[in-house]
């Protein structure tokens, strides 16, 4: 078991006035509120942060963990001297219903033996609600198309038979739906954490979120290809052989199209009802002029064809 | 280690929830759902309460609410203002992202 350094977390020396610990609570819990911050640790610091507080907000609770000396190091194995809690009372201690929140096994060890006796004074008149969990699922553009079944680990802090809150691993294969969009959730009843008594088990919450493509982009339904293509297609027009995330298809390019100009491929976007679009997005690219042909080729453009591309800036 | 095969429910534009299921899934009382209505939180289809119909996306607001609202102290308006910045910040992150792919 690691020693968690709880000042730390929060930020705070460790002879901060309780009014500093709630300042420095609320500014990282608006900072770190995994709703509101995009990093991808947020969940646990917000976490880590919760059970600093739960410690050194309570004046009790900060006095016995204050009394294991300032010595320790974060990450350091610990394990409690034996009596190091006596002579404190833990009025606080025990179990907030329906909030079977995990804390580390650093504060389990120190704070959390009142928990067992807590169920069992309860009996059987005491029914809460599971916890709701989150996971997010990484699936590919091509999954939105066919839909996919995705395996997710799942680490759910249950009770055992002693009382105990012990964290098992579990499983769950998913079926992804075809036409899932990006941000859109996927909600599995009953998944969460079990309930206690009759309560019932919380609801695991699937956030979708696509990985990166090779070839397209993806913006709500509609899915973007970004096609090169040469200046005499753009002029003349053609058909050109573009990949799709269902396969290969002909594209026609019209006569006169400029660079930027987006050709919609209807209904060939992330299916539904209604289907998204595919957009070609037309990058015009020029032939390297590394030849004496192609410098007279351009040369002769230059002398054949009266273009100012700059009229519009001229005074 | 058990290892089955679940469906899940996906919370889109096709989906809808009476103000009693709603209620139900976030675990709150109807007093407090008909106060995320009030503040524009959640725009349920229907004029009178019995007929109200929330999309998918609703549950996900109300869970996210219920969350803010209890983890920061805030107040229902100031969820109401947290939730709309945090909207307007998603759209301009994926609109940056489009543009930083358009660079390339």
């Amino acid at each position: 078991m690691d020693y968690k350094d709880y000042y730390e977390i929060m930020g705070v020396p460790r002879d901060a006035t309780q009014d500093d610990i709630k300042k420095a609570y609320r500014k990282l819990a608006r900072q770190y509120h995994p709703d509101v911050s995009d990093k991808p640790d947020a969940e646990q610091l917000f976490k880590d942060l919760g059970e600093a507080y739960k410690v050194l907000k309570d004046p009790e609770k900060r006095a016995a963990y204050d009394q294991l000396g300032a010595n320790w190091k974060a990450g350091q194995e610990f394990r409690p001297p034996p009596d190091w809690d006596a002579g404190f009372e833990f009025s606080g201690r025990g179990f907030d219903a329906g909030n079977a929140e995990a804390f580390s096994d650093f504060f389990e060890e120190l704070f959390g033996g009142g928990r067992g006796r807590a169920y069992a004074e309860r009996g059987t008149s005491f029914d809460a609600h599971g916890e709701d969990h989150h996971a997010k699922v990484m699936i590919d553009l091509e999954d939105a198309y066919n839909g996919a079944t995705r395996t997710i680990s799942l680490r759910t802090p249950t009770v055992d038979a002693s009382g105990r809150v012990i964290t098992k691993e579990r499983q769950l294969n998913v079926k992804i739906p075809k036409g899932v969009r990006k941000g859109q959730r996927i909600r599995l009843a009953g998944q969460g954490s079990p309930g206690m008594g009759r309560g019932r088990p919380g609801d695991l919450y699937l956030d979708v979120d696509f990985n990166p493509h090779r070839l397209f982009r993806v913006d709500g339904k509609d899915v973007y290809l970004d096609l090169p293509v040469t200046p005499w297609e753009a002029a003349l027009g053609a058909t050109v052989d573009i990949p799709t995330p269902t396969g290969r298809v002909d594209l026609t390019i019209p006569a006169g199209v400029g660079s930027g100009r987006k050709l919609r491929l209807k209904g060939r976007g992330i299916p539904g009802s209604p289907p998204g679009h595919l957009y070609a997005v037309l990058k015009l690219t020029l032939p390297p002029a590394n030849t004496e042909k192609a410098k007279a080729l351009f040369k002769k453009m230059r002398e054949d064809l009266p273009y100012d591309p700059r009229k519009h800036l001229e005074g | 280690m058990t290892s089955k095969t679940v469906t899940g429910i996906l919370l889109d534009e096709k989906v809808s929830y009476s103000l009693h299921e709603v209620c139900r899934v976030c675990g709150s009382e109807t007093e407090w759902v008909i106060e995320l209505v009030e503040h524009g939180i959640l725009q349920p289809s229907g004029q009178r309460r019995q007929e109200w119909q929330f999309g998918g996306s609703s549950l996900h607001t109300a869970l996210k609410a219920r969350r803010l609202q209890h983890d920061l102290g805030l107040n229902l308006a100031g969820v109401a203002l947290a939730l709309d910045l945090l909207d307007e910040i998603e759209v301009l992150r994926s609109r940056l992202g489009m543009l930083d792919a358009d660079d390339k």
